[in-house]
């Protein structure tokens, strides 16, 4: 823990600022659900959405904020800092830039990237009637489109989005429980993004067939303005601990019958100055009398 | 032989017409992160489909890449964890952005110097003493210890060489106090080496630019520092006398003239027997004289103010008559 000049006073305290503090494994990225001073249908069902699709990691704002997060950033870090959220949408609507959705994330509390969508068609959830899958199962990302792999904007905007809808990282998965996945697709600078739900049919072998249900929301967004991070503060935001990346284990080989084996690498010894089991019966004797001294000194 | 080969032939035959087929053919072969769940397509889409029948079109395609993704993560180990079916994920491939920078070492305290440069392991002390007194289990620190138990004593045993008159309760707690605010003292110096801030050790820091609260700091420092502690040092022409920087609160003593408790006391008494408000007779004459003086200053001021206020609005319109010029006019209104 970081050495504060005032400690904290209760365990509970203790525990959150540790809890917010930079660690060498991370805890999963949450999510603010801002709306702008003026908000149509369209961008408020989205936001509620995307808070559904994010819970438990997600915060939404009941309240109106009036800020512009392409002009200014101060009012949104300071959100982020008080919150502890490192992603955020920002929804508003005007009549220059109608049913406008604002992506970003941020980096040590300060704004790392922001992407500005539009909506140009949506259908919510509800308008599908189709059971919905549990709360915050870990959602398998899809991405189609030539942009996503040439364009370095586009780049960047699969990056944000990964890191938004990726959910925990976790080591193990259930396999009846990969129940949601979303799909981006990208073409002439619109985006289309589609939500199904997995229904595993059987096949003939151990791996099932997969059938696809839509469920919402779903929504075509264009693509509008950006503020992306330099690439000198994009490279040292993704820089990874050293202490996270596994000790190469060295000097360990199996041979083909399972015996572990290693190699001991030895100094150059020099043969004359070996140091072997003294047996004294054997040593060269120059006289008996002056042994004899020897060993009545050494008696003493 | 022939015949069970063929029965097997039929068999796979009859599996392959009933299932629909787990393969999928691609051009180009997907990106797959399975850390992340994640599978990025690099083919070119079909725009003409995409533009006229999109959302089958993207479900179809959703349902191909969701099937390799599916397919790779069944290749994975599997294992068992509580009676369900796991299957164990590697570590993620695409490098996503921290949410904050990776922290820095923790820089050591002076202890832990000093312990690596001898050598010294640091002992885990068990959670729980066995306390052979109440024979029972007890925390080696912390709430329920017999660390503080010194403190809470209702009897107190007189050492053999010490005064028999003095204080061995409050000596213990001051004991205590000593011992706390020592340990606060190397903390603090602790983080002053890690943050590499200049401490006084006694004192007032030496700053390019003081302010008048460091100057008036080290004034008052300056003339205590004497052997006699200031008793002795004059003060300068327009030195005021420093207000009491140690003590916060001051209680009278328990023991001795009990005259000043006994006054206080006895007047509190009588303010509670009054029957009627307490009036003070200067404050009240000072505040009825500075009413009546406002009340004067009003009645003076509204007169010349009225004819203050015409003669400006006769001005003011003369101005604008004679920018119009009807400058005739307005004289005449002004001999009214």
């Amino acid at each position: 823990m970081v050495q504060r000049v005032v400690k904290p006073k209760t365990q509970r305290s203790k525990r959150y600022l540790e809890s917010r503090e930079s660690k060498l494994t991370e805890n999963t990225k949450t999510a603010m659900f801002i709306r702008g001073g003026r908000t149509s249908e369209v961008v408020s069902q989205t936001l509620k959405d995307m808070y559904f699709l994010k819970k438990p990691d997600a915060v939404m704002f009941q309240k109106k904020n009036i800020m512009r997060p392409l002009e200014d950033q101060t009012s949104l870090e300071f959100l982020s800092d008080r919150n502890d959220a490192s992603l955020f949408m920002f929804g508003s609507h005007q009549k220059k830039r109608p049913n406008n959705v604002v992506i970003g994330r941020f980096f040590d509390f300060h704004v790392l990237d922001m992407v500005e969508l539009g909506i140009e068609k949506y259908k919510s959830m509800q308008e599908f009637h189709v059971g919905k899958f549990s709360l915050g199962s870990k959602p398998c990302l899809l991405f189609a489109g030539e942009a996503f792999e040439n364009e370095p904007e586009y780049q960047r905007l699969k990056n944000l989005l990964i890191d938004f809808f990726r959910g925990p990282v976790i080591e193990n998965i259930r396999l009846a429980g990969l129940e949601h996945v979303l799909l981006f697709t990208t073409l002439d600078g619109k985006i289309y993004l589609r939500n199904y739900k997995v229904q595993m049919k059987k096949s003939g072998s151990r791996t099932p067939r997969i059938e696809l249900e839509e469920i919402g929301p779903s929504v075509d967004f264009s693509m509008r303005r950006t503020r992306l991070a330099s690439d000198d503060l994009y490279k040292r935001a993704r820089q990874q601990p050293k202490q996270a990346k596994p000790k190469k284990v060295k000097n360990i080989n199996r041979d083909p019958f399972g015996s572990k084996l290693g190699r001991i690498h030895m100094e150059k010894q020099d043969l004359d100055k070996l140091q072997t089991r003294k047996m004294k019966g054997l040593k060269r004797k120059t006289s008996d009398n002056t042994d004899k001294k020897v060993e009545a000194k050494k008696v003493r | 032989m022939a015949d069970l080969v063929e029965s097997v032939l039929q068999k796979a035959a009859e599996k392959e017409s009933k299932y629909k087929s787990i393969e999928v053919h691609k051009d180009i072969d997907l990106d797959i992160d399975a850390g992340n769940l994640l599978a990025v397509d690099p083919n070119p889409l079909d725009a003409k489909k995409l533009r006229e029948k999109r959302d089958e079109y993207l479900i179809s395609l959703a349902r191909d890449n969701t099937q390799l993704l599916i397919n790779r993560i069944w290749e994975l180990p599997v294992e068992r964890v509580e009676g369900t079916i796991v299957a164990k994920l590697p570590a993620p491939k695409t490098i996503l952005p921290r949410e904050k920078p990776i922290p820095k070492p923790k820089p050591e305290t002076k202890w832990q110097q000093y312990a690596k440069l001898k050598g010294i392991q640091n002992k885990k002390k068990a959670r729980k003493v066995w306390d052979d007194e109440i024979k029972d289990w007890r925390p080696t620190w912390g709430y329920q210890s017999r660390v503080n138990d010194e403190l809470n004593e209702w009897v107190l045993e007189v050492p053999a060489n010490a005064d028999p008159y003095e204080d061995q309760f409050g000596k213990a707690k001051k004991a205590k106090t000593e011992r706390v605010a020592k340990n606060e003292l190397q903390r603090m110096r602790n983080i002053a080496r890690a943050s590499k801030l200049k401490v006084p050790g006694v004192g007032l820091t030496p700053t390019d630019t003081p302010s008048k609260d460091h100057l008036s700091k080290a004034l008052t420092l300056a003339k205590k520092s004497t052997a006699s502690v200031g008793k002795f040092t004059d003060s300068l022409p327009k030195e005021k006398p420093v207000k009491n920087t140690g003590k916060k609160r001051k209680f009278e003593p328990n023991v001795g003239d009990m005259s000043k408790e006994k006054s206080a006391q006895l007047d509190i008494l009588s303010k509670m027997a009054k029957a009627g408000p307490t009036v003070n007779v200067t404050k009240a004459m000072k505040q009825h004289m500075l009413e009546e003086e406002q009340q004067r200053q009003k009645t003076n001021s509204e007169r010349p103010k009225k004819a203050k206020s015409i003669k400006k609005s006769i001005k003011r319109k003369q101005g604008k008559d004679t920018k119009r010029g009807g400058g005739g006019k307005g004289k005449r209104r002004g001999r009214k």
